[in-house]
């Protein structure tokens, strides 16, 4: 019976939560005129948010590349087709790797650090100051943030897929000894700008949305004492990796399922 | 809040590095800068079978591509597939006469069209007809065939075989 109970307050918790996350997205999206006002802050954000994600992301797209040169080189030769290695390289970066990878990242490092900033302007009571100085919260400090966010995300996706690219590249041609030619030509040919790159950006656009409004509603609706923000915190990164998995399904089924 | 001015050149930078990948990915990565849809003229031809030929493969002569597949479809009445391809105005000095083939590149390559030959004095223009035209080769017929054919050579040696016995 205790079980019941349970169960019943989770689920209606968890949809009264849904419900304000949902207001919390509208007044978000109603701010963000006033903050094209405002163009610095978005800049500050964007340091933040953007250019100290930057080197996670370069380092862990090399890798990956490099890693897929390797694996690829591995089963591809065994098929005698080494030449398109350019090509798987290039495709799983594009269309999944890139925006996936790099949207999880993005959220175990910009998005905690958002949720565990604004949850403790909330626990420091900094949010109700400023509400006290006149001041709305949700555009001076959110939205700035989510646009941040929202605009970083396809910047570092692209990014993860081109480093990651060159990285194959230096596996593949440099240490495996594809032709180098081949690799570029052949990804040339199969890779199709309309259905593999715009829909690559696609994905990381609906992933930084995804992301960004999670982790500025964890951090917003924590409970104001050290544990909630830390709570929220780790629910913030628990969460976007779901909807982040979960979502690229859907996306794929949606943008390569016809074939 | 103080405006930090170094702060603005790493974000610009980073907004910059952003926008160059995406260039990268679209030029260099994707078929954007391959071929660009500028002047073309149409051109069909009829196969018997176009094998694995899709849209947007390639047409090429003696290995450069010109153009590329427009549309494929078939024609019930003679059992043909019609393959429309668009080729690049500047070669517009193609005999008529040329034959077309569908190859593929290398073992397990795409495959294009070929355009090849050909001596006339009249060029190809929009809406001309390709006559002369190699279909695909499909590799189990080809295997069946060979199969086949070794097949009655060893009843037609084997039948030499017996008769003296006979």
């Amino acid at each position: 019976m205790e079980f019941f109970r349970y169960l019943g307050a989770n689920t209606r918790e968890s949809f009264t939560k849904l419900g304000r996350g949902s207001y919390f997205l509208i007044g978000m999206l109603a701010g963000i005129s006033s903050v094209l006002v405002r163009p610095h802050l978005i800049l500050k954000q964007m340091h933040s948010v953007g250019v100290l994600s930057f080197l996670i992301i370069f380092i862990s797209g090399l890798f990956v590349g490099m890693v897929l040169g390797l694996q690829g080189f591995y089963i591809l030769s065994r098929f005698g087709a080494e030449e398109t290695l350019g090509v798987m390289v290039a495709a799983s970066l594009v269309r999944e790797l890139g925006p996936v990878v790099s949207a999880l990242l993005f959220a175990g490092r910009a998005g905690s650090a958002l949720t565990a900033e604004i949850g403790l302007m909330k626990a420091t009571e900094q949010l109700s100051g400023m509400e006290m100085m006149a001041i709305d919260p949700i555009k001076r400090i959110i939205s700035p943030r989510f646009l941040a966010g929202f605009l970083s995300m396809p910047l570092l996706a692209a990014l993860f897929s081109a480093v990651g690219i060159m990285g194959g590249q230096i596996v593949g041609c440099g240490l495996l000894g594809v032709d180098d030619g081949a690799y570029w030509s052949q990804m040339n040919a199969a890779i199709d700008f309309q259905k593999d790159i715009i829909n690559g950006v696609i994905k990381s656009l609906v992933f930084g949305f995804i992301t960004t409004w999670i982790a500025l509603f964890e951090g917003y609706d924590a409970v104001p004492t050290a544990e909630g923000v830390s709570r929220a915190t780790t629910r913030t990164v628990v969460n976007s990796a779901f909807s982040i998995l979960g979502l690229d399904f859907i996306l794929t089924a949606l943008m390569f399922g016809d074939n | 809040m103080p405006h930090n001015k170094t702060q603005d050149t790493l974000v610009g930078l980073f907004v910059a590095a952003g926008i160059a990948s995406l260039f990268f990915l679209a030029l260099q990565v994707s078929n954007l800068s391959s071929f660009t849809k500028g002047n073309t003229y149409e051109v069909v031809a009829r196969f018997s079978n176009s094998g694995g030929l899709k849209a947007k493969a390639a047409v090429s002569a003696a290995g450069v591509k010109i153009g590329s597949v427009k549309s494929i479809t078939f024609d019930p009445k003679t059992f043909e597939s019609i393959v429309k391809m668009d080729i690049d105005a500047q070669y517009n000095t193609l005999p008529d006469d040329v034959t077309a083939s569908v190859y593929t590149a290398g073992l397990l390559g795409e495959q294009y069209v070929s355009l090849d030959g050909g001596g006339s004095d009249d060029y190809l223009k929009n809406g001309s007809k390709i006559e002369i035209t190699n279909s695909s080769l499909i590799l189990e017929k080809a295997i069946g065939q060979f199969l086949f054919k070794s097949a009655e050579e060893n009843k037609g040696s084997g039948d030499k075989k017996n008769n003296p016995k006979k």
